[in-house]
């Protein structure tokens, strides 16, 4: 039996070969490290030299923003959206994504970031199909650069990543920014996205909401990382970890990654810490997984109190800008209610429109099968409907 | 590349050249045609299918990817949304499930999702099938799988000529398709060359490879040549077999099928995918539907058997053979035709 040479044994080191020069370490981990604090810009000696237009504008977002969570929210107990996640308490990382980006870039919501999508120039009502339940996306994505609500975690990434790519081998100035959970970056197509885009030095964002939990599960249980952000070393692409809820901060950084994508200087990941401060959903219960106290610590760091504070401080916050600011946001509330508040006109023949470019001869078998079902109905003999049709009338309030 | 040397092009081609061929004129014609995969660049892909494209056409056109299949699929999806027109290479059929979710959840859904508005104009091209003598991982019939997901076209060559026309049908299309091609055949030559006419064929479209009035076997892909070598033997039988070749089983030819079947009477499926929950039972079934009074005996069906793929030593006990073919063909309930007074 032959032992092993142990460390510090007499033979010479020397004598055994290391790797062949062709190895060497691709890129140097420490410019690509992310600070080891949040990065604040509220409360901390350059605020005062934040500007005011940009201070004012992202306010009046955050403002309408939480009163767009507010208003979906009560949508769902009125039975007039299926579901609604959420995005009270992470309104900064929702406005500031979009308003880092240019018109020509592309944006790819998850399903908590309808917000985002809004704030982009969506129309509310079209952000919301999704969660109304009348089709899965809304609106045209190629009209706002607005890429369908994903709802499988961390799917979308792999698009951003291939759109992004795509633009720069046409020569287009293009970015894409996406957007993800903490729980999704425990899925491949986080890591594949992440790896794709550091090997094409596509011209990418990611920002990687952490809000804390996935539906229960806490980050401790996600992730053994010393941060999200501490992921993207391994890719080669640098890290950002940055206060999620304060909205200046999230702008900068992410206006930053998206001008270094842009000029060619690759991907990034960029970590915002924040907290969803509802549940999941309005079908989840968060009692049953966090305590009122923590949720309360967050409210303290609440991102429009935060940014009100600096406000009041430099005399911006005038009772004639609050008042307009509320007044913007309560008309687009009482728009979205109103409007949400009308059946949508649903023509179930869609279902076999776009199936194919050009509908194969089984679908139009079974479209003549449900064209004749839906006369029987109109004709007045409901007993002819499907069960499908009549559990859906059913379930109409 | 071979297929633009002018002494090698009167040469017929094997099925693997055809697809070169095919993808390179797509590339050619297309600007916005672009090649991804493993090993599809310097290497020209581990059956030689990208041979020379990178070198035609440069790298961002032909390209080698990281080795991640969802990763694959899911950046071709958003370059696909971008305008592009890209052909991914799976390299082979079991290494392909790891880009399931993105196919079933986006690639399938993105036309219908958004009525219209983005469509996935993919080619995703999978090797498939066994008797290559290929280790574990390396000969599933994963068709299957494909077309349980609406949305997506799945299409197969059994021939070299197919190989090309139906390559370039996919690429043109501006569905999804599933490009499946039987890897037992690469090496298979027919009388294509590439001088000769250059045809798209048309998918969707099934094809009568062998007229007969006694049966008529469906099949597709690595199961023709099979099929077609049984109908040669079952003369010996006195059964003068049909053989459809289906070309595409998404969408699927119903008339071609059922025309042949209304004409002799008797049905079987032949395929390697297994049998249980294969596309056999779905295509048995369409033709009872649809020819009920026209069958002389129940449709029935030679597939591979209901196992995990076997190791290579072992495959050909697996796979649809001449003799069990036409020991299925025998039991089509001939003596019928007697008590019946109908005999040929």
């Amino acid at each position: 039996m032959t032992v092993l040479e142990q460390p510090g044994s007499s033979r010479n080191k020397s004598d055994l070969p290391g790797p062949p020069p062709a190895w060497r370490p691709r890129v140097d981990p420490a410019p690509l490290l992310p600070d080891a604090e949040p990065y604040r810009l509220l409360g901390t000696d350059a605020a005062p030299r934040l500007d005011p237009g940009l201070l004012k504008r992202l306010y009046a977002q955050l403002v309408r923003g939480r009163r767009y969570n507010a208003q979906a929210t009560a949508l769902t107990r009125q039975g007039r959206l299926a579901v609604y996640p959420s995005s009270t308490g992470q309104e900064a990382c929702q406005v500031a994504a979009a308003l880092a980006l240019e018109d020509r870039d592309w944006l790819f919501p998850s399903y908590r970031d309808t917000l985002a999508a809004v704030a982009r120039g969506l129309d509310p009502v079209q952000a919301l199909t999704l969660l109304r339940g009348d089709w899965h996306t809304g609106y045209d994505p190629h009209e706002h650069r607005i890429a369908p609500l994903c709802t499988p975690l961390a799917t979308q990434l792999p698009h951003a990543v291939g759109l992004a790519h795509a633009a720069r081998l046409k020569g287009d100035d293009v970015v894409a920014l996406a957007m993800v959970g903490d729980g999704g970056t425990s899925e491949g197509d986080f890591h594949e996205a992440l790896n794709f885009a550091a090997v094409w030095q596509a011209p990418v964002v990611f920002l990687v909401q952490n809000n804390g939990f996935a539906i229960s599960v806490p980050l401790a249980k996600q992730t053994a990382a010393p941060s999200l952000a501490h992921k993207a070393v391994g890719y080669g692409m640098p890290g950002r970890l940055v206060d999620g809820n304060d909205a200046p901060a999230m702008h900068k950084v992410l206006t930053e990654a998206v001008e270094r994508a842009r000029s060619g200087g690759g991907p990034t990941l960029v970590e915002a810490v924040t907290y969803r401060i509802e549940a999941h959903t309005n079908a989840d219960d968060a009692t049953r997984y966090r305590t009122d106290s923590e949720v309360e610590t967050w409210r303290a760091h609440d991102p429009i109190a935060l940014l009100e504070r600096e406000l009041a401080d430099r005399d911006l916050l005038t009772d004639e800008f609050v008042h307009a600011t509320r007044d913007g946001a309560e008309e687009l509330a009482a728009a979205l209610r109103d409007r949400m508040n009308a059946d949508p006109q649903l023509d179930p023949m869609d279902l076999f429109t776009h199936v194919f470019a050009e509908q194969t001869s089984q679908l139009r078998e079974q479209a003549a099968q449900l064209r004749a079902e839906l006369d029987a109905e109109a004709a007045g003999h409901p007993e002819n409907a499907t069960g499908a049709d009549r559990s859906a009338q059913e379930a109409r309030p | 590349m071979t297929t633009t040397a002018p002494e090698t092009a009167r040469k017929p081609a094997t099925m693997a050249q055809a697809l070169t061929r095919a993808l390179h004129d797509a590339m050619a014609a297309d600007p916005t045609v672009h090649v991804m995969g493993e090993d599809v660049g310097t290497l020209g892909g581990v059956f030689r299918v990208t041979d020379g494209l990178t070198e035609k056409f440069g790298e961002d056109r032909c390209s080698d990817t990281p080795l991640a299949e969802a990763g694959i699929l899911g950046t071709a999806v958003g370059m696909a949304m971008y305008g592009l027109r890209p052909v991914v290479e799976m390299q082979f059929d079991a290494f392909a499930y790891p880009a399931f979710e993105q196919l079933i959840s986006h690639v399938a859904r993105m036309r219908n999702r958004t009525r219209g508005a983005l469509q996935m104009p993919l080619t995703i091209r999978v090797p498939y099938g066994g008797g290559i003598g290929g280790v574990e991982h390396h000969s599933d019939s994963s068709e299957a799988y494909y077309l349980a997901t609406p949305g997506i076209q799945v299409v197969t060559p059994a021939t070299v000529a197919d190989a090309y026309g139906l390559l370039r049908a996919a690429i043109a299309s501006d569905d999804p398709v599933v490009f499946l091609e039987p890897k037992r055949l690469y090496w298979s030559k027919d009388d294509w060359s590439p001088d000769a006419p250059t045809e798209v064929a048309p998918i969707g479209r099934a094809e009568v490879r062998r007229r007969g009035t006694s049966a008529t076997l469906i099949t597709y892909g690595p199961s023709l040549p099979v099929c077609m070598e049984a109908a040669e033997a079952a003369r010996a039988e006195g059964w003068d077999l049909e053989v459809v070749d289906l070309r595409s089983l998404m969408p699927f030819d119903d008339d071609t099928v059922c025309a042949s079947v209304r004409r002799t009477g008797r049905a079987v499926v032949v395929h390697e995918s297994n049998g249980f929950g294969g596309p056999g039972g779905e295509i048995a079934a369409r033709i009872t539907e649809r020819c009920f009074h026209h069958l002389e005996a129940p449709v029935l069906r030679v597939a591979g058997f209901d196992i995990p793929y076997p190791p290579p030593m072992l495959e050909r006990h697996h796979l649809p053979g001449v003799d069990r073919i036409l020991d299925t063909v025998a039991r089509l309930q001939w003596e019928s035709d007697w008590t019946e007074g109908r005999g040929a």
